[in-house]
C-alpha cells in the first residue's frame, strides 16, 4: 500500500488536482469557476507529462560537447516538454474561446451562474 | 510525384485557406466563399485521386520533414484513411455548396469569419484522418473541436450556451484521451500508431495499458458521443446554424468514431481489444444503451433538428456496436454505416435547414400537407434519407443494417441483434410521424374541397439549397444498390487479427 | 422433371421493372389523366405478355434466371423465373390488368383525390410483388418484400381519414415488424447454411441443428411471412386496411400483400427448409395448428361482420390459411392443393371485392343489413357475387372446388383427418357468411334503390371476367396457362423423394 505512496507525491499531487479540475467543471455553477477548472484539469495533465519525463542526475538535452549524444541516459527526455508546449497552446485557445463564449453569454442573458441562465432561457 | 504529397496536402490546403480567407477578406468580403469552396472542391477531388491512387498502388507514408518515424511525425493514407477522407470532403463539398445562400442568412456579414474556421475544422478533421502520430492526433482533435465550438456558437440565441457545455465536455474528452497516450507514451517510448501496435504485444500485461485504453475509449466515446456521453450533442446540433450543424453532425462524430476504430484495431489490435479485456463487450453495451434511448429520445421530440439530433446518438451507437464486435462483418457495418450514415444525416440537416429558410422553423407540429406542394423535391430528399435511416432496402441504411446483424449472429449475440431490429422500428415511428404530416392531410383540418391545395404554388428553394439534399438522397440510393463494390474495398481495409 | 435447366434471360427483369418504369411517365402525365391511365394500361399489359412469355420453356423445366448485380458478398440480386414463380406472377399481373380497368372505373366514378399518387404506387407495388416472385434468394425476396410494404402505404393511407390514418400505423407497424423478424431469420440461415438461394426441397438438408435453433428459426420465419400471409394472430392489419379505396383492397389484399405472404411462406416451406426438415423437427404441426386457427376463428368473426368489406377480409384470413394447410399437410395433393388455391382464391376474392367496390360506388352502401333488393338492380354484379361466394364454399363447378378437393385428398395421403374436418367446416361457415348477403339481394325487398342502375361499364365488365375465370378453370383447370399442370409439378419438386 505504501509503496504507491511513498517516492510517488508528483503523481498524488497530480491526481489530487485532476479531481479538483473536474470537480470544477462539473459541480460548479458558475460558468467563470468551471473554465477554472478546466484550466486546472489541463494543467495537471501537463505537469503529468512533465513530471514523468524526469530523470535523476541528468541534465537539460542541449547538446554540449563534454557529454556524448550516445549516453542519452544524461539526458532529460525532450520530448513530452515538446508535447506541452503544444499542449499548452492548445489549452490556452481552450480557455480563450471559452471566454469569448462566456463573454456572448453574459452580453445576451445578463448572467454566467447555470441555474439562472436555464432560468432565464425558458 | 504529387501522389506522395496527398498525406500532407489535405489538411495543409485547409489550413492555407483558413488563413487566407481573413488575409484576403480584408480587402473584399465576397472572396471569402469562393475560397472556401474551391479549397473543398480542390481537397474532395485529390481525395477522390487519392482514394484511386492507394487501392491501386497501396498506402502512401508521408514524413514531415523528412524525419523518419518513430521520430517524425509520420501521415498514413492507407485504404481506410482515403476512404474516409474522401467521404467526408465529398459531404463537406455538398453541404458548402448549400452554403450559398444559408451561411448569406444564417451568418449574414461575419461570413469572412466565419467560412475561416469551417476551413479549420475540416483541417482538423482531414488531419485527425491521415495522421499516424497519437499526438498529433490530439492536435488535429483539438483544432477541430475548437473551431466546432466557434460553428456551433454563432446559431441561435442559446447557442453560445450550448457551445459552452459541448467545450466543457469536449476538453474533459480531449484531455482524457491525452492523459491516455501519456500513459501509452511512458510505457513504449513511441507514439507512433505503427510503431505503437508492434511494441504493444510485449507490454500489454501493464494495467497503465489498460488504463490508457480505457481512458482513450471514452475521451472518443466523448467525441463520438457514445451514450451516456452524448450530453452536449443535442443542444449543439439543434442551435446551430444550419451549415454548422450540416457539418458537423455528419462529419464530426463520424470522425471520431474513425479515430476509435482506428486505435483500437490497429494499434491496441484485436486480440486485446476484444479477447484478453472485455473492453469491446463494453463499447458494443453502451452503444446498444444509446441505440435504443436515442430512438426513444427522438420520438419524444417536437423539433425536427433536435429529432435529428437525439437520431445521431442512436446512428453513432450502430457504428460503435459494430466496432465492438470486433468481427469482420461487424467492421464492415460499422464502416458502412459511417458513409451511409453521413449521407443520411447530411441530408436531413440540409432538409430541416431548408425548412428553416422558408417557414421560418423547422417544428414537427407546423408541417402540414401543403409541404408536398411547396417543396416538392426537398421533401422528396427528405422521405428517401428517411425511409434510408429506417432501413428499407435497396437503400443504402438497410445493407450497414444487414452486415451489422449478421456480424451479431457471428457473436452469437441476440441481444445486439434484437437492438438493431428494434431500433429500426423507433426509427419508422418518428419518420413516418413526419412523412405523414406531409404527405396526408390531418383530419382535423379537413377541408372538403381541392381547390386551397390547388392553389399552392411550387416554392422550391433555390437550386443551391436543393442540388445538394438531392444529390444525397440519389447518393443513398446508389450506396445501396452497389455496396458490393464499396464492401470489397473494406475488405481490404480490415486490420490484422479481424 | 427432376432436373430442371436454367437458361439466362433478361425477361425476367425486364418484368419486374417494367411498371417502374412507367412511374415517372404516370408522375409526370399528373395533368392529364387519360395518357396516365394509358401507361398504367400499357405497363400491366406488357407484363403480362413479358409473364407468359416465360411460361412455355416454364413448362419444359426450364428456368430463366438472371442476376442483376451482386448485393452482399457472395449474394447475389438475383431473380429466377421457376415454375413457382411464374404461376404466382401470372395471377397478379394477369389480375392487374383487371384492376387498372377497374380502378379507373372506380377513382373516376368516385372522384377520389391524388389520383397520380394512388396509380405511381399501385405500379411500384405491382413491380415489387413480380420481384417477389421472381426472386431467387431470400435476399431479394426480403427487398422486394420491404419495398412492397412501403409502396403499399400510400395506398392504405389513400382516403386521409383518421380511419385510414390509423389503418396505416397498424399496418407499419405489423409489416414493418416482419421485415425486421425476416432479416434476422435470413442472417440466421445464412450463418447456418451458408447460402440463402431457394431450392426446391430446402437449403438445410445435411445440416445437424438442434430442435430449439431450428424451431426458433422457422417461428421467426413464420412471423415475417406470416404477418403478409394473414396468419392469427398476426392478422389484424388486414381487416383495418379495409379502410384503403376498394381496388386497392381488392388487387392488394386479395392477390398481391397477401398473397406475397402465402407466397413466402411457401417458399419458406418448401424451397428454405424443406419437407424432410420440416417433417423430421416437427415444423409442420407448429404451422398446422396456426393454419387450422386461424381457418376457424376467421371463419367464425367473418360471421358477425356487418361491413361487407371487413367481412371480405376475414374470409380472406381464414382463406390464405387454406393455403398454408396445404402447404403444412406435407403431402403431394395438399401441396399441390395449397398452390393451386392461390389461383383460385385470387380469381374469386378478387371478383367479391370488385362487386363490393361496385356497390359502393353506385349505391354508397357498405354494409351487409342495407343491400336488400340490390340484386334487382345490380343483377350483373349481384350474379357475379354469387359466383365467387359459391366458389369459395367449395361449390363444384367453380374453381374453389378443385382446390379443396386437393387439400381434402391431401389431408387424407397425410392421414391427418382432422384437417378433412377443418376443412368441412369451414365451408360451411363459408356458406354461412356468404349466402345471407346473396339471399338479402335477391330475395328480399328494397326500398328507395328505384333511382339506381347497374354499376358503370368500366367495372362491371371486369367484375364479369374475373367470374367467368372463375367457373372456367374450375371446369378446366390447366384452360390457357396450365396452372394446375404448374401447382403439380411444384408439388412433385418440392416433394420429390419425400
Amino acid at each position: 500500500m505504501f509503496e504507491l505512496i511513498i517516492g510517488h507525491y508528483d503523481y498524488l499531487f497530480i491526481v489530487v488536482l485532476i479531481t479538483i479540475g473536474l470537480y470544477g467543471m462539473i459541480i460548479k455553477k458558475n460558468l467563470v469557476k468551471k473554465v477554472i477548472g478546466m484550466s486546472i484539469f489541463q494543467s495537471a495533465i501537463i505537469l503529468f507529462y512533465i513530471s514523468s519525463a524526469v530523470k535523476s542526475d541528468a541534465t537539460v538535452p542541449i547538446l554540449v560537447d563534454e557529454l556524448s549524444t550516445a549516453e542519452v541516459i544524461t539526458y532529460i527526455n525532450p520530448l513530452p516538454h515538446a508535447l506541452m508546449l503544444t499542449a499548452i497552446v492548445v489549452g490556452v485557445a481552450t480557455v480563450g474561446v471559452a471566454f469569448a463564449l462566456l463573454v456572448l453569454i453574459y452580453k445576451r442573458y445578463n448572467t454566467l451562474d447555470e441555474k439562472e441562465l436555464i432560468e432565464r432561457m425558458k | 510525384m504529387i501522389e506522395k504529397n496527398i498525406p500532407a496536402i489535405l489538411p495543409l490546403i485547409f489550413l492555407a485557406a483558413a488563413l487566407l480567407i481573413p488575409l484576403l477578406g480584408v480587402w473584399k468580403k465576397a472572396v471569402a466563399y469562393p475560397i472556401a469552396i474551391l479549397t473543398v472542391l480542390a481537397a474532395a477531388s485529390v481525395s477522390v485521386y487519392g482514394f484511386i491512387y492507394v487501392l491501386l498502388n497501396g498506402t502512401i507514408r508521408y514524413f514531415f520533414g523528412g524525419w523518419a518515424p518513430p521520430i517524425g511525425i509520420e501521415y498514413v493514407y492507407d485504404p481506410l484513411a482515403s476512404f474516409v477522407a474522401l467521404v467526408i470532403n465529398f459531404i463537406a463539398l455538398l453541404v458548402l455548396t448549400h452554403g450559398y445562400h444559408a451561411v448569406n442568412i444564417d451568418v449574414k456579414d461575419r461570413q469572412v469569419a466565419y467560412y475561416s474556421v469551417v476551413m479549420l475544422l475540416l483541417a482538423g478533421f482531414n488531419g485527425m484522418i491521415i495522421t499516424g502520430d497519437l499526438f498529433n492526433l490530439y492536435v488535429f482533435i483539438e483544432i477541430s473541436s475548437l473551431s466546432g465550438y466557434a460553428l456551433i456558437a454563432v446559431g441561435e440565441k442559446r447557442a453560445p450556451f450550448a457551445a459552452f457545455r459541448y467545450l466543457i465536455i469536449g476538453t474533459i474528452g480531449a484531455s482524457f484521451y491525452l492523459l491516455g497516450i501519456g500513459f501509452l507514451y511512458f510505457m513504449s517510448g513511441t507514439l507512433n500508431m505503427n510503431d505503437l501496435a508492434s511494441i504493444l504485444p510485449y507490454i500489454k500485461d501493464s494495467p497503465a495499458i489498460l488504463v490508457s485504453l480505457i481512458l482513450i475509449v471514452i475521451g472518443l466515446g466523448i467525441k463520438m458521443a457514445i451514450f451516456p456521453m452524448h450530453g452536449w450533442l443535442p443542444d449543439s446540433y439543434t442551435y446551430a446554424p444550419t451549415t454548422s450543424s450540416s457539418l458537423i453532425a455528419p462529419i464530426g462524430t463520424k470522425v471520431g468514431a474513425y479515430a476509435l476504430l482506428r486505435l483500437v484495431l490497429f494499434v491496441f489490435g484485436v486480440e486485446y481489444f476484444s479477447k484478453d479485456l472485455q473492453v469491446a463487450e463494453l463499447l458494443a453495451i453502451f452503444s446498444c444503451g444509446g441505440i435504443i434511448y436515442g430512438s426513444v429520445m427522438a420520438i419524444a421530440q417536437k423539433e425536427m433538428k433536435r429529432m435529428l439530433a437525439y437520431s445521431s446518438i442512436a446512428q453513432i451507437g450502430y457504428i460503435g456496436l459494430g466496432i465492438g464486435l470486433a468481427n469482420p462483418l461487424g467492421f464492415i457495418g460499422a464502416l458502412l454505416h459511417l458513409i451511409n450514415h453521413a449521407f443520411m444525416k447530411a441530408c436531413l440537416f440540409l432538409v430541416a435547414g431548408n425548412l428553416r429558410v422558408k417557414t421560418g422553423s423547422s417544428d414537427i407540429s407546423q408541417m402540414d400537407d401543403s409541404f408536398r406542394k411547396k417543396y416538392p423535391w426537398t421533401m422528396a430528399a427528405f422521405t428517401v434519407a428517411a425511409l434510408s435511416m429506417v432501413g428499407i432496402p435497396p437503400l443504402a441504411g438497410f445493407f450497414s443494417k444487414w452486415y451489422l446483424a449478421l456480424g451479431t449472429i457471428e457473436n452469437n449475440s441476440w441481444f445486439y441483434l434484437a437492438v438493431i431490429l428494434i431500433s429500426s422500428l423507433l426509427n419508422a415511428v418518428y419518420f413516418f410521424r413526419i412523412l405523414e404530416k406531409v404527405y396526408m392531410r390531418s383530419p382535423e383540418k379537413y377541408i372538403p374541397v381541392d381547390s386551397d391545395i390547388a392553389e399552392i404554388r411550387n416554392e422550391e428553394v433555390k437550386p443551391s439549397m436543393l442540388l445538394p439534399a438531392v444529390a444525397l438522397a440519389v447518393g443513398l440510393i446508389v450506396l445501396g444498390i452497389f455496396n458490393v463494390l464499396l464492401v470489397d474495398q473494406i475488405y481490404k481495409m480490415m486490420p490484422a487479427g479481424l | 422433371m427432376d432436373i430442371f435447366q436454367t437458361y439466362n434471360s433478361i425477361i425476367p427483369f425486364y418484368a419486374v421493372m417494367i411498371s417502374l418504369a412507367v412511374v415517372p411517365l404516370i408522375i409526370l402525365s399528373d395533368k392529364s389523366p387519360n395518357l396516365r391511365e394509358f401507361w398504367t394500361i400499357a405497363a400491366a399489359v406488357i407484363k403480362f405478355i413479358l409473364v407468359v412469355s416465360l411460361l412455355p420453356a416454364a413448362l419444359e423445366g426450364k428456368e430463366a434466371v438472371y442476376s442483376i448485380l451482386e448485393i452482399s458478398p457472395g449474394i447475389e440480386l438475383a431473380l429466377k423465373a421457376d415454375q413457382f414463380g411464374i404461376f404466382f406472377a401470372l395471377i397478379a399481373s394477369g389480375l392487374w390488368i383487371f384492376t387498372s380497368f377497374y380502378s379507373i372505373g372506380y377513382v373516376r366514378c368516385n372522384k377520389e383525390k391524388k389520383q397520380t399518387r394512388y396509380f405511381a404506387s399501385f405500379a411500384v407495388c405491382l413491380s415489387a410483388t413480380i420481384g417477389i416472385a421472381f426472386a431467387a434468394n431470400l435476399l431479394t425476396f426480403i427487398i422486394f418484400y420491404e419495398v412492397l410494404t412501403i409502396a403499399t402505404y400510400p395506398l392504405v393511407i389513400h382516403k386521409e381519414n383518421r380511419e385510414a390514418i390509423s389503418a396505416g400505423r397498424k399496418y407499419l407497424l405489423y409489416t414493418l415488424s416482419a421485415g425486421a423478424v425476416l432479416i434476422a431469420a435470413a442472417g440466421l440461415t445464412y450463418s447456418y447454411t451458408g447460402i440463402l438461394d431457394f431450392a426446391a426441397g430446402g437449403i438445410f438438408g445435411g445440416l445437424n441443428l438442434s430442435q430449439g435453433s431450428i424451431t426458433v428459426l422457422f417461428m421467426l420465419f413464420l412471423a415475417g411471412v406470416g404477418v403478409k400471409a394473414g396468419i392469427m394472430p398476426l392478422h389484424s392489419w388486414l381487416p383495418a386496411a379495409m379502410a384503403a379505396p376498394t381496388p386497392v383492397s381488392a388487387l392488394l389484399h386479395a392477390v398481391a400483400v397477401v398473397k406475397s405472404g402465402v407466397f413466402g411462406v411457401v417458399r419458406v416451406v418448401g424451397f428454405v427448409f424443406g419437407p424432410e426438415v420440416m417433417q423430421s423437427y416437427g415444423l409442420n404441426k407448429i404451422l398446422f395448428v396456426f393454419a387450422a386457427a386461424t381457418i376457424i376463428i376467421a371463419s367464425l368473426i367473418a360471421l358477425k361482420q356487418d361491413n361487407l368489406k371487413k367481412r371480405l377480409a376475414y374470409s380472406t384470413v381464414g382463406h390464405l390459411s387454406y393455403i398454408v394447410l396445404g402447404v403444412a399437410l406435407l403431402s403431394p395433393a395438399g401441396f399441390t392443393g395449397g398452390i393451386f388455391h392461390i389461383a383460385t382464391h385470387a380469381t374469386m376474392k378478387i371478383t367479391l371485392f370488385f362487386c363490393a367496390g361496385a356497390i359502393y360506388v353506385n349505391l354508397h352502401k357498405e354494409n351487409i343489413s342495407e343491400l336488400d333488393g340490390i340484386g334487382k338492380v345490380m343483377p350483373w354484379t349481384m350474379a357475379a357475387f354469387t359466383i365467387g361466394s359459391m366458389g369459395l364454399a367449395g361449390i363444384p363447378p367453380i374453381n374453389g372446388f378443385v382446390s379443396k378437393w386437393f387439400l381434402g385428398t391431401g389431408a387424407l395421403q397425410a392421414d391427418m383427418n382432422i384437417a378433412l374436418i377443418i376443412l368441412l367446416l369451414s365451408g360451411l361457415l363459408n356458406a354461412g357468411y356468404f349466402f345471407p348477403i346473396i339471399h338479402r339481394a335477391f330475395f328480399r325487398e328494397g326500398n328507395g334503390l328505384e333511382k339506381h342502375k347497374e354499376a358503370s361499364m368500366m367495372m362491371v365488365i371486369p367484375i364479369m371476367i374475373t367470374a367467368f375465370l372463375s367457373v372456367l378453370f374450375g371446369l378446366y383447370p390447366d384452360m390457357f396457362f396450365n396452372f394446375f399442370e404448374i401447382a403439380l409439378s411444384v408439388s412433385n419438386s418440392v416433394m420429390k423423394g419425400f
